[in-house]
């Protein structure tokens, strides 16, 4: 069945099909079609969408929400993504599951409102104190907000950690013709609760990359959540062998898992000297740029990052190692480059193909910047 | 009934971790005695602590405790009581925290929010280093106001009070009754304050050779009140909420909006349509439907938009692709076609047009012209048109497709009808866009 939908429509679909009940967030350009969507559709499943006094009370809302029982969700735009800073932190440290979708418009600062980019992605990373790993999701087009925001709520229940859905301005205020029904689907993962017979410790593990179970706000344990340093009963602690494995524990619990998480698609090319690394909006030309060059008779090859944080570090090599050179595009001076660079050794020659000025980067000018024409 | 609780505190934890002499141990013990009075299941109460020496206390309880950010435990609160009414939230804040999180406590105070906000008042930052705060009276000494404190304080009673909390009180940390206070604050159904003033022995009463008396004194020459000093019933927020939402429940969530295809089209490779006119004149509306009647063709659709963030002023470009493929095409290719409307039109698009290639077709109103091109140029005369602007995206979309023949013009009427309140109109526009290529 075929229909005629944005992004944020799509984005909101895969959030009610993933169970979200509880939506706060601000008005921002070009996000807020989304809030718009939830603030509409949430009633009728029995949830509560609200609109806050600010991003800050947002997130807040969120987290409250989600301790009580609610998956929940919020929406905005780079200059909210920098008001939620605190609260991102306060979801790593409680290991409250959420989902952030940052629709990306032009920085810094108010930027351009209506305007894309993809400028965050650093941001969304290293956003909050103490640098702690979050997951963070790219859809390429409105298919995938559909189904990526689906899994983003998946793996949220799954790590205990605010996933982000980087889109941008164009991913979600584009339409697009999309068959929802035929799209393989990331399965529905409920949230793992722990045992109500059972004494209940809050953030007891036996493994450091364990992920405890949650007790909820007014279910039959009482539970104790904090942003400080605790020891595993939900406790302030300064103890250094509690903090240390505290800490452990929250990069663990993460990056013990990266090929879990990984979600890439490769499409490499025996022989190619070439390796195209993109993501979210700019996979559509990067792709099309693949698909001239080979038409010409060049051989080269794609990588598609759909998990950009933590870095799917093993697909990455995997691409790598059977080319020269590697050339990212990105609608930024070279965010997901570092990365790539990094993981590159100096092996691969890496270059971008860049673009900052508020309009997307066309297949042509992939392959005439990358040398590929 | 389970035997009575005779205390919410975890005795195995005490003593209490506060200076000599500080009120904060007051207000917990006299917090204790209000939950002992009440018998609440300690399931259905959770501590919200803020940032501050207050923010050590929920440990000490054995209800549900939820420790956050400075100023934005009102949040967590307001997160809490929107997903179940039923618990009894209760906020212990300071002075500190009422002031980064003013914004939080005004708004949930306005909505009337179902929360018990107890305000450790010390009037000063005690944590920090005794630093003031928004509550330090005027003259005061504190470790930023070296040379005596200048502003007035905040009266968070009244503030809260006009803007529609339910309760609000205030009293000192000796009160006698204080127990009975809080109690009746958590019974109270909407949004409850207690501001509790109190002595900070580290630093305010040093620095200011502060006492019980002196702080009575200073109540007394601001004019602040004690006692219960706002009291009324009225709807309670989260209960609010749930009413007023549900007559929704149940509802089909965004139901889809099918357009299987019947007709057939003779477009083969991408073809990408620029449409640029004004803000406010149904550009994007054309547009989709153009794409619509393209998906009822066969095809599949993507419309990017560019616009300001001005409403119904400035430029509106939609650019659609049109394919055999479902590659989500974002239109970064130079314009196979293009409509330009109106001066913000010309004005944004100068550029591409400019750019087209010698086979691509400029539809353009006559009286935009001349405008400097290779393409092959349409000129779309709307001099003689009896249809408002509104209209002029759709009929120069039929006259584009009239003279492309890209798919059938049925399938475009067929998309303007999809919503019967705008289809009456639509299908005129198209009409007239036909005819108006007619008259070429």
């Amino acid at each position: 069945m075929r229909e005629f939908i944005d992004g944020a429509e799509a984005i909101a679909r895969g959030a009610l099909d993933a169970g979200c009940t509880f939506f706060a967030g601000y008005p921002i350009t070009p996000a807020t079609p989304i809030l718009l969507h939830m603030i509409r559709e949430l009633p009728k499943v029995g949830g509560v969408a609200i609109q806050a006094e600010d991003e800050i009370a947002a997130l807040g809302f969120c987290l409250g929400a989600t301790m009580t029982g609610a998956r929940a969700m919020t929406a905005t735009s780079g200059p909210g993504i920098s008001l939620y800073s605190e609260h991102i932190g306060l979801a790593i440290m409680g290991e409250v599951p959420l989902v952030i979708v940052n629709v990306q418009r032009m920085g810094p600062s108010t930027g351009g409102a209506t305007t894309t980019a993809q400028g965050d992605i650093q941001f969304m990373r290293w956003g909050t104190s103490g640098g702690y790993p979050v997951i963070v999701l790219a859809p390429t087009d409105v298919r995938d907000c559909y189904r990526l925001t689906g899994h983003a709520f998946g793996l949220a229940e799954r790590f205990r950690v605010p996933v982000f859905l980087a889109t941008d301005k164009d991913t979600v205020a584009t339409r697009a013709t999309v068959d929802l029904a035929a799209y393989e689907r990331f399965p529905v993962r409920e949230r793992p609760l722990a045992d109500p017979a059972a004494p209940f410790v809050p953030y007891r593990v036996a493994h450091l990359d364990d992920v405890p179970p949650l007790a909820h706000v007014g279910g039959p344990h009482l539970v104790r959540f904090t942003s400080s340093s605790h020891d595993e009963r939900g406790y302030l602690t300064k103890n250094p062998p509690d903090v240390d494995r505290l800490n452990r524990h929250l990069a663990a619990k993460i990056e013990a898992h990266l090929d879990e998480i990984a979600l890439v698609e490769s499409d490499l090319q025996d022989g190619a000297e070439t390796l195209l690394i993109s993501y979210g909006i700019t996979a559509r030309p990067a792709q099309e740029a693949v698909r001239m060059a080979r038409a010409a008779g060049r051989r080269v090859s794609s990588l598609v990052v759909r998990s950009l944080w933590p870095v799917p570090e093993t697909a990455i090599r995997a691409a790598l190692a059977g080319v020269r050179r590697a050339l990212v595009v990105e609608l930024n001076l070279g965010q997901y480059r570092r990365e790539i660079e990094r993981l590159a050794r100096g092996e691969q020659e890496v270059s971008g193909v860049h673009r900052v000025d508020g309009t997307l980067i066309g297949a042509r000018e992939i392959l005439s910047e990358g040398g590929l024409a | 009934m389970a035997e009575a609780l005779t205390t919410y505190l975890n005795e195995d934890l005490l003593p209490l971790p506060f200076c000599p002499g500080c009120g904060h141990s007051a207000i917990v013990k006299h917090l204790d005695a209000a939950l002992v009075k009440l018998q609440l299941d300690p399931r259905q109460v959770v501590l919200v602590t803020d940032i501050g020496c207050q923010g050590l206390t929920d440990r000490y309880f054995d209800t549900n405790a939820f420790h956050g950010l400075h100023g934005r435990s009102v949040t967590y609160a307001t997160g809490i009581k929107l997903v179940n009414p039923d618990l009894k939230v209760i906020v212990l804040i300071g002075d500190g925290g009422t002031g980064i999180g003013g914004h939080h406590l005004l708004n949930a105070a306005r909505r009337n929010l179902g929360i018990t906000v107890l305000v450790f008042n010390n009037l000063n930052f005690g944590m920090t280093g005794g630093e003031h705060s928004v509550t330090t009276p005027p003259g005061a000494r504190t470790a930023t106001t070296r040379y005596g404190h200048l502003e007035r304080p905040l009266d968070l009673c009244a503030t809260v009070g006009v803007n529609g909390a339910g309760f609000a009180a205030r009293a000192t940390s000796f009160d006698k009754n204080l127990p009975d206070l809080i109690a009746a604050a958590i019974q109270h159904e909407g949004f409850a304050l207690i501001d509790i003033w109190e002595l900070c022995t580290a630093y305010f009463v040093e620095e200011n050779r502060f006492n019980r008396t002196l702080l009575e004194r200073a109540m007394d020459e601001l004019g602040f009140s004690t006692g219960i000093l706002y009291q009324h019933d009225g709807p309670e927020y989260s209960q609010a909420t749930r009413a007023a939402l549900s007559d929704q429940r149940g509802k089909p969530t965004l139901p889809p909006q099918p357009l299987e295809p019947h007709y057939t089209s003779a477009v083969e490779t991408a073809m990408h349509c620029a449409i640029a006119g004004a803000a406010g004149a149904k550009v994007g509306s054309a547009a989709g439907i153009f794409c619509q009647g393209a998906i009822l063709a066969g095809l599949w659709a993507t419309q990017r938009s560019d616009y300001p963030v001005t409403v119904k002023t400035g430029h509106s470009v939609a650019d659609v692709v049109l394919s055999r493929d479902d590659a989500f095409h974002v239109g970064t290719t130079p314009p196979d076609l293009m409509i330009v409307l109106f001066a913000e039109g010309l004005h944004k698009e100068r550029g591409r047009i400019a750019r087209l290639k010698p086979e691509a077709t400029l539809f353009i109103d006559a009286a935009l012209l001349p405008v400097q091109t290779a393409a092959r140029v349409v000129p779309l005369d709307f001099s003689g048109t009896r249809q408002k602007k509104e209209a002029w995206a759709m009929m120069a979309v039929a006259a584009m497709l009239q003279h492309t023949g890209l798919y059938p013009l049925d399938a475009l009427r067929e998309a303007a009808a999809l919503r019967p309140a705008f289809a009456a109109q639509n299908l005129a526009a198209i009409a007239e866009g036909v005819a108006l290529l007619a008259r070429e």
